[in-house]
């Protein structure tokens, strides 16, 4: 760019650091939701209850409740408990213990703790603790102390573990992909030879054909719905992936359509004018020339549909049948985990990012050929 | 056999076919119907090369007209009928949609959603695309920013979800408000304004759309409009809204559109997190809540989308004539 600053010479320090800023606000902004549940997919139900994700990487302090081990002694005028309250083989750090449930974090390590009835309870910061009763029998029921202790982080995979192997993650994912390959497939090779044919042969009304598939770019797919499941029983295939995959297809046709020929109009003249006085039929131009020439607005299309096609839950809900074994990971989330397992936040965070992570993927290696896509798609 | 066998066959079956289908006709076309010999060969290559475009769209004209074609009318045809089919009832469905509160509910929030969001989105995405042109950082910003894009409706939802949680302990939101001092609260229930808070999530998602298509068009602008107006003494500011602006317009109106009519589609969301609960129903998921149920009712919501979408419509056509010409 020949022009960097808008050529303010004095202002540009200040304005560039507002620029930076302002960026860097808005990138956290926006990252920081999906970092959030990220980080929580790696943590426990407890943990995530417990202390908020940001708090994550740092050791935390948990409340916890331990039934005494070990037998009273007589001692003075009662009996008296001693022990550790991590065990004999555990250490920590003690940060406050109580006597009640309801008040865990009642006194500081080293104190005395008055508690009901005359008992007293002194935990040290090691989890040494002497526990005194004035009762006249030995009483008969070990006592529970509650401590708050400090935690280290813990990250880990159960969550992943549990998603894929016992809630049915994996069958769903098996049916998005068994979903998607094809409902991306199918459409291209269709559209190409339809985009060739409004791109490069002349005929009557073409241009009438190229204005309904704009039109028909923006029809709501709420219309389809009844109709076309209506006729999907009709014709026998009913719910299944054989709808799924027909009207995947027949949605994308008008983008798909678009976006082609957009393409390959702009492709050279000359080279298929001289394919042509060679002796080419139009069937060898667009196999030989056209369709090798037009990869990147095919592989935009591809990320498009797959994309759409991964993430969609309208479709899927309508036109598969709705029990578990053809739930696709959409529908798995917002029809099965959200009710059954609405406060997991652990197991439905796995669940998001095992249906995200493929997208992301794609997103992140292929964004040129998506950017590519968009402008071919919008910019005139 | 497995679905993804299935699938595997069917994309042979598939792509063979189409390719099959392509050839084959194209073969017969030349060589049975048409064939370039004989007494009629110039009549019957001038013949086989006017049939020939229609072979190759028949694939596609056919998929579009029953799946979006013929939805038009069979569903405007279908809403005039009662919940089982039976009965003809004429706009009998679009009077029970007048008469009931949760459809004006949804479409005044569709009003609302579809007002908010392609501004929001539109804005956003050419301030992100303006402050990153310069920046030397700027693609990465970009990428980050556009990276929602990537993320389905339902995944963008539970991770709203969870920045919207009551918990002090879960929700970002609560926490902030738990460390301010006020009561947590549920952002999803808060009357009126918890639609907004459902469109944020859709902003989020489109402002990395609007952002790469106004980014490549500020940079379409050609350098010497913005030097001259540096010469005659323009501030930054004016030469963004005076120079630049008015040179991307024709762009921004398309982000606009088609964000409006993404609005208009989508019904994830609201699905996901309040289930059209709370005063925050829109058309989309008004319809599903009688899909299955009363297709009558169910077509005729449908069909007032398809109405609300028809100008957009409209205007596409208009334009894609006049480019064709």
């Amino acid at each position: 760019m020949a022009v960097d600053d808008d050529g303010i010479a004095g202002a540009k320090s200040s304005l560039s650091l507002v620029t930076n800023l302002t960026v860097a606000i808005l990138v956290i902004l926006w990252l920081i939701p999906t970092i959030g549940l990220l980080v929580s997919s790696f943590r426990d139900r407890d943990a995530i209850s417990q202390s908020g994700w940001w708090k994550a990487p740092f050791p935390t302090q948990q409340n916890f409740a331990v039934r005494t081990e070990g037998e009273f002694m007589p001692e003075g005028d009662g009996w008296v408990l001693t022990g550790n309250l991590f065990g004999p083989e555990g250490s920590g750090s003690i940060a406050a213990f109580g006597g009640l449930r309801s008040d865990p974090t009642a006194f500081a390590p080293g104190e005395t703790g008055e508690l009901v009835r005359g008992r007293t309870l002194t935990v040290e910061e090691n989890g040494d603790y002497i526990y005194f009763d004035p009762a006249d029998e030995a009483p008969t029921r070990n006592p529970t102390v509650y401590l708050a202790s400090s935690v280290p982080p813990d990250f880990s995979l159960d969550n992943y573990d549990t998603i894929l192997t016992s809630a049915g993650m994996d069958v769903a994912f098996i049916n998005t992909l068994t979903v998607t390959i094809p409902a991306t497939i199918i459409p291209i090779l269709i559209a190409a030879f339809a985009a060739y044919a409004l791109a490069w042969m002349d005929f009557p009304s073409r241009g009438a054909i190229i204005a309904l598939v704009v039109g028909l770019l923006v029809v709501p797919l709420q219309l389809a719905l009844v109709p076309m499941l209506k006729f999907h029983n009709a014709i026998g295939i009913g719910q299944s992936f054989y709808g799924i995959w027909f009207a995947h297809t027949g949605f994308g046709l008008p983008l798909a359509i678009y976006l082609l020929r957009n393409y390959m109009v702009g492709l050279p003249r000359d080279i298929i004018e001289s394919a042509k006085v060679d002796g080419a039929t139009d069937f060898q131009v667009f196999t030989r020339i056209v369709l090798p020439l037009s990869f990147p607005a095919l592989a935009s299309f591809a990320i498009f549909q797959f994309l759409w096609t991964w993430n969609d839950l309208l479709v899927a809900k309508v036109f598969l049948p709705s029990n578990s074994e053809s739930w696709v990971m959409t529908v798995k989330i917002a029809d099965d985990l959200l009710g059954s397992r609405g406060g997991d936040w652990g197991i439905l965070a796995a669940a998001a990012f095992i249906s995200i992570a493929v997208p992301l993927l794609v997103f992140f290696t292929m964004q040129r050929y998506l950017v590519r896509g968009l402008l071919a798609g919008s910019v005139k | 056999m497995s679905p993804l066998i299935q699938g595997l066959l069917t994309i042979l079956i598939g792509v063979g076919g189409c390719v099959g289908y392509f050839w084959a006709s194209n073969v017969v076309l030349d060589k049975v119907v048409f064939p370039a010999k004989g007494p009629n060969i110039g009549r019957n290559i001038n013949r086989a090369n006017a049939v020939r475009p229609w072979l190759f769209m028949l694939p596609a004209l056919a998929a579009l007209g029953l799946y979006l074609v013929y939805p038009v009318f069979g569903s405007f045809w279908r809403s005039l009928f009662n919940r089982s089919g039976a009965d003809f009832i004429g706009l009998g469905n679009y009077s029970l949609l007048m008469q009931d509160g949760e459809f004006r509910t949804a479409l005044f929030n569709n009003f609302l959603w579809v007002l908010v969001v392609p501004a929001l989105s539109t804005f956003l995405g050419l301030l992100v695309a303006q402050l990153t042109d310069k920046l030397r950082w700027g693609n990465i910003a970009k990428s980050l920013i556009f990276m929602p894009m990537a993320i389905s409706f339902v995944g963008a939802s539970l991770i709203w979800k969870f920045v919207y949680a009551v918990d002090p302990e879960i929700g970002i939101i609560n926490a902030m408000r738990d460390a301010m001092g006020f009561a947590p609260l549920d952002p999803l229930q808060v009357g009126f304004w918890n639609n907004f808070f459902l469109m944020v999530i859709l902003v989020w998602i489109q402002t990395g759309f609007a952002m790469v298509i106004l980014s490549a068009a500020l940079r379409g602008i050609p350098d010497e409009t913005v030097e001259a107006a540096i010469i005659d003494g323009a501030s930054p500011a004016q030469i963004f809204f005076r120079i630049k602006i008015p040179q991307i317009m024709g762009t921004i109106v398309v982000v606009w559109t088609t964000i409006t009519i993404l609005v208009l589609k989508v019904f994830d969301i609201v699905y996901t997190m309040t289930g059209g609960n709370f005063g925050t129903q829109i058309l989309p998921s008004y319809m599903m809540e009688y899909m299955f149920r009363d297709d009558g009712r169910a077509t005729a919501v449908a069909f007032v989308i398809m109405i609300i979408v028809l100008p957009v419509m409209v205007w596409n056509i208009v334009q894609a004539r006049r480019e064709v010409r």
